[in-house]
């Protein structure tokens, strides 16, 4: 075990992976001599060659498009899209191409792409530096979305993504790559090295897609979350004292739909928290769903904590951001009832 | 804009639309149409520097004169016996597309597009190819998979989703995927395929293989982002791909001066991306087959990329949803300065002495039986239009190597409601 950086939990994974299997390739822009603007990919063209890590044209259609035709000669490609912001050229080859080959071609081709993409706020990043368009992404059939909380998590879901046979979408929360942020920003941030998530097994370890993370154990209030909103919503509870159960999702796509119906089950409250807007945010499936299983458990109208229907803001980045304040209110609204 | 924006002592500017010469009803004159004589295009060592050959892009690569002899540097001396399989490939292919075209309109299936006029530019290039050289075909490349002699039976059964389409109903008809023929199952969606091959290419170059790639689009798509993301990566790595262009004037409705053939060639596209292009008589069998060889070996001698445009007419409608008579002259086809492919194919074969009509006749009553044979076979495997031939649970299959738990409760969900329907 080894103390790492989210960065350095990603790189592990890619560097792991590699070594494993020669046909896993890496790809992106300034990804190459650089090591990606990150960090992430650091290093490892010095130890896998040329030919496996390079840095790409600026082009995201064609980063993947060139990815979808890699898989067709057997490889599987990690192209890294610089920022999720930036993703949107890339919607065709992932949204028409990557993920309906093996439908469409009734699995004679099929696209084992994972797309690394850092996303989310909280880093002044303006309105093309801040964006979580995960929900684009779920609502693709042939998708599999995931979003990790923390080194170690970063590293067995990356892993696992990968090797998996289905295009995965991989968002990296950035404003958690060198340590958990609780939504205090005037706060200094604390290390990932003060936490015990960031002790990383330094070989091969997968976390299953589709397995959610029980954080924390509650039984007033399920609250639901994943990437840099699991810190929040933690800070939330230390803070406030409610018991809450608290859902590290991990997996957006396939979901755990156990774990959430176990829990709201149990007790009989629901808050969603997300980053991204709220509007067909994943945030409104996660509420259909708790509605559709655990109707009859619900003892309060379920919540949904999340960045306003604006784009991301500059100077008003922390009236965006759905921090602590917003989530307590809520935590108190779901708890009057 | 209101008089009062106006600036009287500027002038006024004026936004330019294209506008194809001849619409429904006008006659048809292509006297002022230059076609380059046969043999007039030099032929470059496959290893040239791109830069020196730049002014390929705008001459027109023919091998076959007004008289059906081969001529020129480009006439790749190909034996009787593979010219005569390439004239009956796309005999085949012709007999094909007229019979699903009828299917269509008999209502036994939703949907076809024939190639018709365009035969040598899928055909030539499949014989110039390896086998297993990964071809990144558009909608119109039938010809791809008839040339690598891939049964026509499955073919149609993908037309009719019948029991018999191994992709199980899902893709419209004529979008095929053929893995063993190395070919790549087709889109729908523009130049997608476009940075795949590409991607393959590079993919085999890394791996020190000998394959090659081959991608295939229309003119109009050439305006799509995925295009031009595709030969910046093909020239950025070298890639052994050869990107093709078929011109056939016309991208539905809208003629090639929407994609920008008023300013220049398509071939032209290559300069600005410092790779070689080529520009080829696409109804010359021989000359599609010749640039495709030459673009091969570069290719395979890891001199790069080569954009190929193929200079055709789409003698047809778009597809069977099209019209074509509601926005071109109906003369245009048939004054075509270039020809059909087939006649003129077949025109050199009997100017050489290997062919005569007598021949002709009876290779197109072959291949007009092989077809409706390979129909009754596919037919019995049923239709589209004769009913559902597909399990409903294949629906869900295929959507993730493993099904996830949401698609196997909508799946029960579906199965509760048809029984609970009663159907």
């Amino acid at each position: 075990m080894t103390s790492m950086t989210m960065i350095q939990a990603i790189n592990s994974a890619l560097d792991v992976a590699m070594g494993a299997d020669p046909k896993i390739v890496v790809m992106g822009e300034d990804v190459g001599y650089f090591g990606g603007v990150f960090k992430a990919t650091e290093g490892l063209q010095k130890r896998h060659g040329k030919t496996r890590v390079f840095d790409t044209p600026i082009t995201e259609c064609g980063i993947i498009g060139v990815a979808v035709g890699m898989c067709a000669y057997g490889l599987r490609p990690v192209p890294e899209i610089q920022f999720a912001d930036y993703i949107y050229p890339a919607l065709d080859q992932i949204v028409s191409e990557a993920a309906r080959l093996r439908y469409r071609s009734a699995g004679e081709f099929i696209a084992p792409i994972t797309v690394r993409s850092p996303f989310g706020g909280g880093i002044f990043g303006g309105q093309t530096h801040s964006q979580s368009p995960e929900g684009i992404f779920t609502h693709v059939a042939g998708l599999k979305t995931v979003v990790p909380s923390n080194p170690h998590d970063a590293k067995g879901l990356l892993i696992a993504a990968i090797e998996d046979n289905d295009p995965v979408i991989f968002f990296e929360p950035k404003r958690i790559y060198n340590g958990p942020f609780d939504g205090h920003y005037d706060r200094p941030v604390q290390p990932w090295s003060k936490f015990a998530e960031s002790e990383v097994p330094e070989g091969h370890y997968t976390i299953p897609l589709g397995k959610a993370k029980l954080v924390r154990e509650g039984g007033d209030v399920t609250i639901l979350a994943y990437g840099t909103m699991v810190h929040v919503a933690a800070g939330v509870i230390a803070e406030t004292g409610i018991d809450a159960e608290l859902i590290d999702l991990r997996t957006l796509v396939p979901l755990d739909i156990e774990a959430i119906t176990s829990s709201v089950r149990k007790t009989g409250r629901c808050v969603i928290v997300h980053e991204a807007t709220k509007t067909s945010g994943f945030g409104a499936e996660l509420s259909a769903l708790v509605q559709e299983h655990c109707f009859h458990s619900l003892e309060a109208p379920v919540e949904r904590v999340t960045g306003w229907d604006t784009p991301y803001p500059h100077s008003l980045e922390w009236a965006y951001f759905p921090g602590p304040v917003r989530l307590g209110e809520a935590l108190k609204r779901v708890m009057r009832d | 804009m209101s008089d009062e924006s106006a600036r009287p002592n500027l002038r006024a500017l004026s936004l330019h639309v294209p506008e194809p010469k001849f619409r429904p009803g006008d006659a048809v004159d292509f006297s002022d149409f230059a076609i380059p004589p046969a043999g007039s295009v030099a032929r470059p060592d496959t290893a040239v520097d791109a830069g020196e050959i730049k002014d390929h892009v705008y001459g027109l690569i023919r091998v076959l004169d007004e008289e059906g002899r081969a001529v020129g540097p480009w006439d790749p001396k190909l034996a009787p016996e593979r010219l005569i399989r390439m004239l009956r490939h796309m005999a085949l292919t012709r007999a094909f597309d007229d019979r699903m075209y009828r299917a269509q309109r008999q209502g036994k299936t939703s949907f076809y597009m024939k190639c018709t006029g365009e035969e040598a530019t899928s055909i030539g290039a499949a014989h110039a190819l390896d086998r297993d050289d990964m071809c990144f075909p558009s909608y119109r490349q039938q010809g791809l998979l008839i040339a690598r002699d891939w049964p026509i039976v499955d073919m149609m059964c993908q037309i009719y989703s019948n029991r018999g389409d191994r992709l199980k109903g899902r893709q419209l008809p004529i979008m095929y995927s053929a893995k063993e023929a190395s070919f790549f199952t087709i889109s729908g969606n523009l130049t997608t395929q476009y940075p795949q091959a590409v991607g393959f290419a590079m993919a085999s170059a890394a791996a020190g293989d000998t394959r090659i790639a081959a991608a295939w689009c229309g003119e109009g798509s050439t305006a799509e982002g995925d295009f031009h993301s595709a030969m910046t990566f093909a020239s950025v790595y070298r890639a052994p791909v050869i990107l093709n262009v078929i011109n056939n004037q016309w991208a539905i409705s809208s003629y090639s001066g929407f994609a920008g053939a008023e300013a220049t060639t398509f071939a032209a596209r290559a300069v600005g991306y410092g790779m070689a292009g080529l520009r080829v008589d696409g109804n010359d069998a021989l000359a599609v087959y010749a640039a495709t060889e030459w673009a091969a070996e570069r290719a395979r001698g890891n001199h790069g990329p080569t954009l190929i445009e193929h200079f055709t007419y789409r003698a047809e409608g778009h597809s069977t949803s099209d019209d074509p008579t509601k926005y071109r002259s109906a003369e245009e086809g048939v004054k075509w300065p270039l020809g059909d492919p087939i006649a003129r194919l077949k025109g050199h074969l009997i100017a050489i002495g290997a062919w005569d009509e007598d021949r002709h006749a009876a290779m197109d009553r072959e291949v007009a039986e092989e077809v409706r044979a390979a129909q009754k076979q596919a037919e019995k495997l049923g239709l589209l239009s004769d009913g559902l031939k597909q399990p409903f649970d294949s629906m869900f299959e295929d959507v993730f190597e493993e099904m996830p738990w949401h698609l196997r409760e909508q799946m029960a969900q579906m199965k509760a409601e048809r029984e609970a329907a009663g159907l």
